[in-house]
């Protein structure tokens, strides 16, 4: 069977200008990389490396002045039991990121998910609507900034009469 | 209408009351509204072991237009809040609502964003049951206040 490392260090040779920070934290690899490289990584990712899955995309608000969005992609490799972690930061001031939805087609409710819940946009994506709030809703909650509790009025519930 | 101006709260309408309230009373039929974890228990309210139909609310309506009784069991977000009123608005009076559980009756330990801090901001709850989730006696003892309530129902109350 072939092993895990070796395509790992494959991998970092041949994106290493792409990569802008390896980490390495309990055996799980996780790479930085710049947001405009991200759809081609993937590709490559998938195609030369085994990548076949996308378990999850996810969203960080680091509230830093700064990149302070983050998108996360956790990809697995199930022929070689692989795991390797995605990491591009998203600056407030220009909050879209592209879709890896042509890669990986599960990445389309995830990343309506990401988009509801922090409002980053996925350019290229083919239904880029909220996924959990209503449509109409005005806040992104999981955003540092929105209150736990909701903002009071902003979801209407029925008459009591 | 016809009796109650006829005879206002005299003998025909205590009459009629009391069969209609002990008819009533004792066939009350829930529509089974299991929105999380609750709902689990209320299963086994329904179940062999507590056994509901003692009551006579074993029929579980899944047809608002059948049912008496909404029982809301669970959490309730902000989007179901507008199904679960609508589903209360299509059942006929009289009817009674139990809101069964902390997060039915307060939004429980969800204050959160979502979820509606309670049913009672847009549904006229009769009896709220305390517990998290709160055990089968506990809605036995729900069933049994909403049994006392229509005791008191008059036909004078109808709509
Ligand atoms: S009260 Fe507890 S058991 Fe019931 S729905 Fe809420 S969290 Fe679940």
């Amino acid at each position: 069977m072939p092993s895990f490392d070796e395509t790992l260090s494959r991998l970092q040779t041949e994106l290493a200008g792409r990569i802008l920070k390896t980490d390495l934290h309990r055996g799980e690899t996780t790479l930085f990389l710049d947001k405009k490289d991200l759809v081609s990584v993937c590709q490559t990712l998938k195609s030369g490396y085994g990548f076949n899955f996308l378990a999850d995309v996810l969203g960080t608000d680091r509230f830093t002045d700064d990149d302070r969005y983050e998108v996360v992609y956790h990809l697995r490799n199930f022929s070689e039991s692989g795991f390797l972690r995605l990491v591009v930061r998203v600056d407030e001031a220009d909050l879209t990121v592209d879709s890896v939805c042509g890669v990986w087609k599960t990445a389309n409710w995830e990343e309506r998910e990401v988009f509801d819940m922090y409002g980053i946009r996925f350019n290229n994506h083919p239904d880029l609507r909220r996924m959990y709030m209503p449509q109409d809703f005005a806040y992104h909650p999981l955003r540092k900034e929105f209150p736990l509790i909701g903002i009071e009025g902003s979801i209407p519930l029925p008459a009591k009469e | 209408m016809g009796i109650e101006s006829a005879f206002g709260e005299g003998y025909v309408t205590t009459t009629v009351d009391a069969l209609a309230n002990w008819a009533r009373k004792n066939s009350v039929w829930p529509m089974p509204m299991g929105l999380s974890c609750c709902g689990i228990e209320l299963m086994a309210f329904a179940g062999p072991r507590y056994d509901v139909s003692r009551f006579g609310s074993e029929v579980f309506r899944f047809s608002p237009r059948q049912a008496d009784l909404l029982l809301v069991a669970g959490t309730c977000t902000y989007k179901m809040s507008k199904v679960v009123r609508k589903i209360w608005d299509q059942m006929p009076d009289p009817k009674w609502c139990i809101a069964m559980g902390a997060c039915a009756s307060t939004g429980g330990m969800f204050r959160s964003y979502p979820v509606a801090q309670g049913i009672d901001e847009f549904l006229p709850v009769d009896v709220y049951v305390p517990g998290c989730p709160p055990r089968p006696d506990a809605v036995l003892n729900a069933l049994m206040q909403i049994q006392e309530k229509i005791n008191q129902h008059s036909v004078l109350m109808d709509k």
